[in-house]
């Protein structure tokens, strides 16, 4: 019994069948609740009521970094160990977590106009998350654009793994290149906290929530793949019969 | 090596096509600028670094498709393929034909460009260097994206959306050593950066653009 048994489309279909109600639950009862939680919170003193804005910002910020972490693993795995339920994982998270870096920027936008006085701005933070889209864009263009399975899941492998790398080399780069107007990470374990807990547990609830947003997103756009994939399987077995 | 070399720069200059294009389109570039943002030369000079690290990118972005895609169409890329030397070897040496007939030549009229722009007299040095330095990356990133779409219909478009994200690092580093030269501050911390991924971009992607062109010939 390894992790590996569940590369096995059948079994990853049933246990995905099967989690898949309680992860899509899970992640509706966490965002709403996130959010509602979060709107019920007082206003901060200074940002005033535009502090609400956080508990999407910061989720779907979170969601967007690790989603484009999870395709990297993803891709790694099916370059080493060749399992395509690994592959259309990484083909099913790209848009997902396309989506969630484009939260991130509208969200971060609506937020920086009242408190920063502009919609966007060239800071190093803001910046490396639009090449993070870019990358995206590359990624899922890539796929759409190459016919061949087997070849389009090689070729967004490699693109992920030399992605990750200036995705990264961007992310320093961009220091060098501006000094920044947004503001650290907003939580850290260190002792001497910067955010009051009642802004902070409604937080750790809407993060809860994107990620199981996002897990069920993923879950279900991987079995549509993998339907997908059974079905061009029988019409080729039906044409060449 | 040297045989692929010679040929390669041999088809380029006798072919006509890249070698001259990139270069007009390189003053084409720095011509167009100061009709969409003013003749005033005070503004031009601030701006001359980034525009003409652009357009030596775009200029560079022009021709990329030409390293892969006629090898590819009468079949010598599966020879090289097959042949003993290392398909990473091949693709480093394109990627070093392309350089030959496109960033050199570059790096070359990018100081008369520059004349042009008003850009300040001590980035002149700097503008050289700077683009010796970060060409090769330029030239050796672009072959990785044209081996990822060496066999597909609409591969020109893909090609820039993949390869432009990966010229970020090099054109902040770039444009930042000439800007510093330019106010007669100190750039050498750019250009050492700029230099590190160059030789890491020679030294690790041939690989990928090997194992990309790989999976697009099986």
């Amino acid at each position: 019994m390894s992790i590996w048994e569940y590369a096995n489309p059948v079994k990853f279909m049933r246990i995905s069948g099967a989690i898949l109600p309680w992860v899509a639950a899970g992640a509706a009862v966490c965002c709403i609740g996130g959010v509602v939680w979060g709107f019920l919170t007082p206003l901060d003193y200074r940002q005033g009521a535009t502090v609400k804005i956080i508990f999407l910002h910061v989720p779907s910020a979170l969601m967007a970094i690790n989603g484009w972490l999870m395709m990297l693993v993803a891709s790694l795995i099916w370059l080493i160990r060749r399992h395509h339920v690994s592959a259309l994982v990484a083909k099913a998270a790209a848009p997902v977590g396309a989506v969630m870096t484009l939260i991130a920027l509208v969200t971060g936008a609506i937020w920086g106009q009242p408190m920063w006085g502009t919609w966007w701005e060239w800071d190093p933070r803001l910046t490396s998350f639009l090449i993070l889209f870019l990358f995206y864009l590359g990624y899922i263009a890539l796929w759409a654009s190459v016919e061949d399975a087997d070849s389009a899941a090689d070729l967004t492998s490699v693109l992920c793994l030399v992605g990750s790398v200036f995705a990264l080399l961007s992310r320093y780069a961009v220091n060098f290149w501006n000094q920044g107007l947004h503001q650290g990470a907003s939580l850290s374990v260190a002792p001497g906290e910067r955010m009051s807990s009642v802004y902070k547990y409604p937080l750790y609830v809407s993060m809860l929530g994107f990620f199981l947003l996002f897990l069920a997103l993923v879950l279900v756009r991987t079995r549509t793949e993998i339907r997908l994939r059974r079905l061009s399987a029988l019409l080729a077995r039906e044409n060449r019969a | 090596m040297k045989a692929l070399l010679i040929r390669d720069l041999r088809l380029a200059v006798r072919a006509g096509g890249g070698f001259g294009l990139a270069l007009a389109f390189f003053l084409i570039l720095c011509t167009l600028v100061p009709f969409g943002v003013g003749p005033e030369g005070g503004q031009l000079s601030r701006i001359a670094p980034g525009i003409l690290w652009v357009g030596a990118l775009l200029a560079c972005l022009l021709s990329l498709d030409r390293i892969f895609a006629l090898d590819h169409e009468d079949g010598s890329l599966d020879l090289l393929a097959t042949a003993p030397l290392p398909l990473e070897g091949a693709v480093a040496i394109k990627a070093l034909a392309h350089w030959l007939t496109t960033g050199l030549p570059l790096v070359i009229f990018a100081p008369v460009l520059g004349l042009m722009l008003h850009l300040p007299g001590p980035a002149f040095p700097w503008l050289v260097v700077s683009l010796i330095l970060g060409t090769p990356a330029l030239s050796m990133l672009g072959a990785f994206g044209a081996a990822m779409t060496v066999g597909l219909r609409r591969g020109g478009l893909l090609l820039s959306l993949l390869v432009l994200p990966l010229y970020i690092p090099t054109l902040i580093f770039g444009a930042e050593a000439v800007r510093r030269g330019a106010i007669a501050a100190d750039p050498a911390p750019p250009l050492v950066f700029l230099a590190a991924i160059t030789l890491a971009v020679l030294a690790l992607v041939p690989f990928a653009a090997a194992a990309a062109l790989r999976v697009n010939l099986r």
